[in-house]
């Protein structure tokens, strides 16, 4: 009964949805009131019915419901609970209903909190994402649907949920990560109502910009989750595999960033209108784009599993319909935006040019990685895959530049700066970063030459960037420098938090990669190894039992000339269900070193095992960092600006429709 | 021409030369970057190259798989049901590698016709197959049928 609730709440939500897509724009242009009014309430109500949807099938996984052939699949009866109901994302059909709440969801905070918006702007931005509300749910209801019964032999027990995803991490990652992917929706559906009004200023893209640095934060915090999941999980330690999945939900990350940036200038000083429409337009296309990668299986992945090729033939069409209205849209348009701002060459406007630049191409070289395979194939070139060399190559030699001139941008000022002032300014800091830079790199004496280079490369960098953020911070809120600076606002200190933040993400990752020890090793029963100056003494292995699964754990005492470090407990577990075996590696992490111990297997006609023994120094950096990135951006974003007319609203004059959490009402000049 | 357009003209044009550049850069480093995925009947008949990094696929010959008695060289041989090759391993097998199972191997082919693995990878869905070994399989049995045919 539950799972036809939700079949046919998902049946009327796409009605809805094409209410709200259609009836406002045909409104607009034949002058009917009630039909552009209309874009509110059904937004609301479509979200009602996706809510329903989604609530339906997570109650059909919490009360075992094996008729249904999606929990059959992705289920099992003595799952943790928790785990059943994050299992609700955890196969194509539920990932995609959960992409569809996530919209929906955008949308009703779009529709909760624009009443200071124009109606028609309103009207036309619901109505853009009304429009694809009605891509994904016709997506879900025509090739995926997730209610699909099992009728009348339903098993009497599921095939459980992939053992990789029986972890904490399910619950969390997907949820934010997709809050990221489709918040840039939001982004897209205010450019193209831009592009449609053929207005984009200032207050454009104040309305903008706390919807896509919302959008962001969940973004970088999924990413970061990701890897750090990729970490512990996937049993072999590392962080980030360029993996085409994970490339997928970088590339908007990437070019999100960017049109923060961009926004920042087309907010203040009105200039790079058009760049940064397109850039809105095409954060929302890689989010799509990395939908279709994942979803579609072209791709061999980690994450690729079984698909049915209608899938990704139907994300491909509406990719390309999306994609291509909207540059139509755009080429026809964006001539008749007003270029309006004159900048000199050393100015923050041609620093945030350059950031965007250096973003957007490493987006691109990213991409061209990606899809070269499919290329290839398609062209029969043969099968081929591009390795990690090809991104860190492309990837390091473009982010170092950026990382240099981020220290640089916050303290330059629009329109013009001197280049005296700016070497004045920054000496200290160079100083700074370069005789640390140095001292690292002289006590790092056991590389070779080119890997010496880097880490210094890194360590400069860092320093560089920290100490510049720091000295602004403190001149600048001391007052010390001009009156105008003294009162300084929230999105001034949330920017420094997040390049702060990018400082330590780049300090961990060239750590860790460079300095990094990793040892596969055979190891017998009370034997005890030595990695990167830890004594690791293996007491042998024990059985254990979970809730689905059973398995065997190993027991290691890590020491220090002596001195006890920790006592790790790898495991690997059968899963009852699929009889599959998983590795979890045991972690003794600190801020300045992780301790990763990871059991391969028994070796044949032996006591002896297959050991991974790894020590990493400063990997916490790279989550650490990203983590403050994603603070920065929520001090940013409550910044009072973009809530300047919420009190205006609350005088008697005005309807008390508000909401004083509303953070987009951000009319004010 | 006014100095507005003019510094707009330098703007626009340096942009598209930089990225024309950066692209072209980013398809050199890609050319030689790409790992070329070979069968093993691909390799036996001498089509893969000896020396360069390649990945090669098939599954794992039953009861071929051995390792050494003190450390963790091991060896297996992956077949595409029409030929096999020997594979040489030293290091921690991933969890879903067993007999049977199509896995994909990264490394290098030495002129003995053994290939050299850095890196073995078997998926972690039990039932998934990644497409390169599932199309080598199909192309190793359509090449059996047509010899039969014969």
């Amino acid at each position: 009964m539950i799972p036809e609730i939700g079949n046919l709440a998902l049946s009327f939500a796409l009605a809805i949805a094409l209410i709200q897509f259609i009836l406002p724009l045909v409104g607009i242009y034949a002058n009917r009131w009630r039909w552009i009014l209309i874009a509110g309430p059904a937004t609301m109500v479509q979200f009602f019915f996706v809510f329903i949807a989604f609530l339906s099938l997570s109650w059909s996984f919490y009360v075992d419901d094996f008729s249904v052939q999606f929990v059959a699949l992705h289920s099992y009866r003595s799952l943790p609970v928790a785990y059943k109901i994050a299992a609700t994302w955890g196969g194509h059909e539920g990932a995609l209903l959960l992409w569809i709440f996530m919209l929906s969801f955008w949308s009703l905070a779009v529709a909760l909190f624009s009443n200071q918006l124009p109606s028609m702007t309103r009207a036309r931005v619901l109505s853009i994402l009304g429009g694809l509300a009605v891509g994904f749910l016709s997506f879900i209801l025509f090739t995926s649907n997730p209610f699909d019964r099992i009728l009348p032999d339903f098993p009497l027990d599921g095939r459980d949920l992939n053992p990789l995803l029986q972890d904490p991490g399910m619950v969390i990652h997907p949820p934010m990560l997709y809050m990221g992917y489709v918040g840039f929706s939001v982004a897209f559906a205010f450019a193209i109502t831009a592009l449609m009004e053929g207005r984009i200023d200032s207050l454009w893209a104040r309305w903008v910009r706390p919807w896509t640095l919302a959008a962001w934060i969940f973004l970088t915090a999924g990413v970061a989750l990701g890897s750090w999941w990729a970490y512990y999980e996937l049993g072999w330690g590392g962080w980030w595999f360029w993996d085409p999945v994970e490339n997928a939900s970088f590339m908007p990350w990437l070019i999100g960033t960017s049109l923060l940036h961009s926004l920042a200038a087309t907010e203040k000083r009105g200039v790079f209108k058009a760049w940064t429409v397109l850039l809105a337009i095409a954060a929302f296309s890689f989010s799509l784009l990395g939908t279709f990668l994942v979803r579609s299986g072209v791709l061999t992945s980690v994450h690729a599993f079984a698909n049915d090729p209608v899938r990704g033939t139907y994300i491909l069409a509406f990719l390309g319909v999306v994609v291509g209205s909207s540059l139509t849209l755009f080429a026809a348009r964006a001539s008749s935006v007003s270029v309006s701002g004159w900048f000199d060459w050393l100015s923050k406007e041609l620093l945030l040019l350059l950031n965007n630049l250096l973003l957007t191409v490493a987006a691109v070289m990213i991409l061209i990685g990606t899809l070269f395979p499919i290329f290839a194939e398609a062209f029969d070139w043969g099968k081929i895959s591009v390795g990690p060399p090809y991104f860190n190559l492309i990837f390091t030699t473009l982010m170092t530049p950026l990382v240099f001139l981020v220290g640089l941008g916050p303290m330059v000022n629009w329109r013009q700066y001197s280049m005296a002032q700016l070497g004045r300014k920054s000496l200290v800091a160079a100083i700074v970063a370069l005789s640390i830079g140095l001292l690292v790199t002289f006590f790092e004496t056991q590389h070779v030459a080119m890997d010496q280079f880097k880490i210094f490369l890194g360590v400069f960098l860092s320093v560089w960037l920290t100490s510049l953020a720091l000295s602004d911070l403190l001149t600048k809120s001391r007052g010390k420098s001009t009156a105008k600076f003294r009162k300084l606002s929230a999105s001034y200190y949330g920017m420094h938090l997040a390049h702060i933040g990018l400082a330590f993400t780049v300090l961990g990752v060239v750590l860790t990669s460079h300095l990094s020890i990793e040892k596969n090793l055979r190891v017998g029963v009370n034997q005890q190894v030595s990695v990167a100056g830890y004594q690791f003494k293996f007491e042998g292995v024990s059985d254990f039992n979970g809730s689905n699964f059973d398995g065997i754990k190993g027991k290691f005492i890590v020491t220090n000339d002596g001195d006890f470090v920790a006592e790790l407990q790898p495991e690997k577990r059968r899963y009852h269900a699929s009889g599959q075996w998983m590795t979890e590696a045991a972690i003794d992490p600190a801020l300045s070193r992780d301790i990763y111990v990871a059991l391969g297997e028994q070796l044949p006609h032996s006591q002896d095992w297959a050991v991974r023994i790894y020590v990493k120094p400063f990997v916490r950096c790279i989550w650490f960092g990203a983590l403050l990135m994603a603070l920065g951006g929520t001090l940013a974003m409550s910044d009072k600006r973009y809530r300047k007319k919420v009190a205006a609203k609350f005088s008697p004059k005005t309807k008390s429709s508000s909401n004083s959490e509303n953070i987009s009402n951000n009319s004010a000049a | 021409m006014k100095p507005l357009r003019k510094r707009r003209l330098i703007f626009v044009l340096s942009i598209v030369l930089g990225l024309g550049a950066a692209i072209g850069l980013g398809l050199y480093a890609v050319k030689q970057n790409i790992n070329l995925f070979y069968s093993p009947i691909e390799v036996v008949e001498g089509k893969a190259p000896v020396g360069p990094l390649i990945r090669i696929g098939g599954l794992v010959v039953e009861g071929s798989v051995s390792i050494d008695s003190d450390s963790l060289k091991r060896s297996f041989k992956i077949t595409d049901n029409a030929e096999s090759v020997l594979v040489k391993y030293e290091g921690i097998l991933p969890d879903l590698f067993r007999e049977g199972q199509g896995i994909i191997t990264l490394g290098h082919l030495g002129s003995d016709g053994v290939f050299e693995a850095s890196e073995v990878l078997a998926k972690h869905d039990e039932t998934y197959m990644s497409p390169e070994v599932a199309d080598a399989i199909k192309k190793a049995e359509e090449e059996a049928k047509a010899r039969k045919g014969k």
